[in-house]
């Protein structure tokens, strides 16, 4: 779409473009480059001296059983937390989108999550998890299970996963319910009046008239599962135990920032450019071809 | 209402109930943990209705801090993360708003190129650069200041193609009549177009504030000083090893503080989020 009227300016333009570009530029791209650039380099010890070594490092992760490790930890990680996150949105937007009375009321109390960072949500569920002190440990503890995420590996994963979803489903939410308002009603009521019930109905007619949005949420949630829920990992894990929970923007950072290996941080890093390039790729592909109702 | 079900009408009330109880424990546990002694919360269980040490807890924290972990007062780490969340907020509206406006209204040598290039930060976030962006940061002098904190991350992609897609929206007449009542680019711009932006302003308000606010891994690796912690890193650095060290009340108290701005934004100004948040995004 472009605009039929235009203003003529020899600087202007660029003159308003200039702020934008420049921040692009030298937060954006040319730290990307380096990015990409180091990935391809080996720094000795004293961080001296470097060389250049092509593409040993990438060689070297992918021989490193914890970097596939951290792979098949995150492919876990982020499906748990984009399908528990979908299903349950999904779930209580057509409630809300059923009831007549209070639907707006439900609406506020659902929504806030969205605005607690995800550190702080990591912290108040931490606390409700606390292997001695927390709530939730307690009646665990009194039905016999025994709750130490800090020591158990897929109770520690289980935590991050309820702590992401949490946050995560708000956002889940509001989209479903704009969707689920943006079906006619006539096809609902004509279906009512052919006798399909309320569950036949959501499975022939609602939820397929949902699935754009249903897509678009996955590719959503598993972005936001693969880098925004780093302040949950950081805040309760960091990782552990014993790489339970190391998902690959935490490795990245680990390596990067707290083992000071600047080679190998900078590859992972460059893979993780490559799957998130892939998947707003995936989605704006697939926006374009939307089916608009 | 299509048809009468009062059993799937309470089913659905039920399920909704259930629902806001799950998701608002926790907020409440942090409540009532933060209006307890540390005492209390280690007895377990620890008790489920609010103690009477509210106002001491508050008070403690805003003006001086956990003395376990970061000793900073929170008063000032709300103070930083207020400044951070403004400035990439209005930042971000700023010079998108101008970039859209060159994009949309003017045609242009290397425009296409431009837009690309905007475009394409949309596919990296801060966590898959952040090694060589806090070198560029720390090499021009950054760390520790308000500048360093904010400028990196007011660049914006969706901010762009909001104002992109909405100046499209707007009628070509309007732009034709300023042209023929002798109006520049910049006065059109002035004059008409930003009364006419108020509402989608006030949407990316709402969701850039939130998401300055939240920030994480910028500001850890961007402040050393505890006097410019931003809050969400101040509740980071009171939890120590070991749940009994942690001063439990201090950090509960911090994390309601550090909850309550971005949470009102969003109830009150709840229109506008839906707004920004369905249009943003698509």
């Amino acid at each position: 779409m472009e605009k039929r009227v235009v203003f003529r300016s020899a600087w202007l333009p660029y003159a308003l473009l200039a702020p934008q570009i420049a921040i692009t530029i030298i937060f954006f791209f040319w730290p990307a480059g380096q990015a990409v650039w180091y990935s391809f380099q080996l720094q000795d010890a004293f961080g001296l001296k470097t060389q250049f070594v092509g593409l040993d490092n990438f060689r070297a992760l992918f021989a490193d059983p914890r970097y596939l490790a951290s792979f098949k930890i995150t492919a876990l990680f982020s499906a748990l937390v984009a399908g528990a996150g979908i299903v349950i949105a999904l779930l209580l937007a057509t409630m809300v989108d059923r009831v007549a009375k209070g639907a707006l009321a439900y609406k506020t109390l659902l929504i806030w999550p969205y605005a607690v960072a995800p550190a702080v949500a990591g912290v108040l569920w931490a606390f409700l998890f606390a292997p001695s002190i927390g709530l939730v440990t307690y009646v665990l503890k009194k039905n016999g299970i025994d709750w130490n995420w800090v020591l158990q590996g897929d109770q520690a994963m289980l935590l991050v996963v309820i702590a992401s979803t949490w946050k995560q489903i708000s956002y889940n939410f509001l989209f479903f319910l704009a969707g689920l308002q943006s079906i006619p009603r006539s096809l609902i009521e004509a279906a009512a009046i052919d006798g399909a019930g309320p569950g036949r109905r959501f499975w022939t007619i609602v939820f397929p008239l949902l699935s754009p949005t249903t897509f678009f949420l996955m590719v959503v949630n598993i972005v936001y599962a693969f880098f925004d829920t780093f302040g949950v990992i950081d805040a309760t894990t960091q990782g552990g135990p014993a790489g339970a929970t190391n998902i690959l923007v935490y490795k990245a950072y680990y390596d990067g920032v707290k083992a000071a290996d600047l080679g190998g941080s900078s590859a992972q890093s460059a893979i993780l450019m490559l799957i998130v390039i892939t998947l707003t790729v995936v989605q704006f592909r697939f926006v374009e071809r939307k089916v608009q109702y | 209402m299509i048809e009468n079900r009062p059993w799937l009408t309470f089913f659905s009330h039920a399920v909704l109930i259930l629902g806001v109880v799950i998701v608002a424990f926790p907020l409440y546990v942090t409540f009532v943990a933060s209006t307890l002694t540390l005492d209390e919360i280690i007895s377990v269980p620890m008790p489920l209705l609010p103690g009477s040490h509210m106002l001491e807890n508050y008070a403690q924290v805003l003006t001086a801090g956990s003395e376990a972990g970061a000793a900073a007062p929170v008063g000032r780490m709300m103070l930083n993360s207020l400044i951070m969340a403004l400035a990439i907020a209005v930042g971000k509206i700023a010079i998108s708003i101008i970039a859209s406006f060159a994009i949309v209204y003017f045609r242009f040598p290397l425009r296409n190129f431009f837009f690309w290039m905007i475009f394409v930060t949309l596919m990296l976030p801060v966590e898959v650069r952040i090694i060589p962006t806090f070198k560029v940061v720390s090499d021009l002098g950054m760390i520790d200041t308000y500048v360093g904190l904010t400028l990196p991350l007011i660049a914006s992609a969706t901010a762009t193609f909001l104002f992109r897609q909405f100046f499209l929206t707007v009628p070509d007449e309007l732009a034709e009549a300023a042209r023929i009542d002798g109006a520049g680019p910049l006065r059109f711009f002035w004059d008409v177009l930003l009364p006419l932006s108020k509402t989608s302003m006030a949407a990316l308000f709402v969701i850039q504030f939130i998401y300055g606010w939240n920030q994480y891994l910028w500001p850890l690796l961007i402040t050393t000083q505890e006097s410019m912690y931003t809050a969400v890193i101040g509740i980071k650095r009171m939890i120590t090893s070991g749940d009994a060290l942690t001063e439990w009340h201090l950090v509960m108290a911090t994390a309601m503080l550090a909850m309550l701005p971005p949470v009102a934004v969003v109830i009150l100004m709840q229109r506008w989020f839906v707004r920004g948040l369905v249009e943003t995004e698509k």
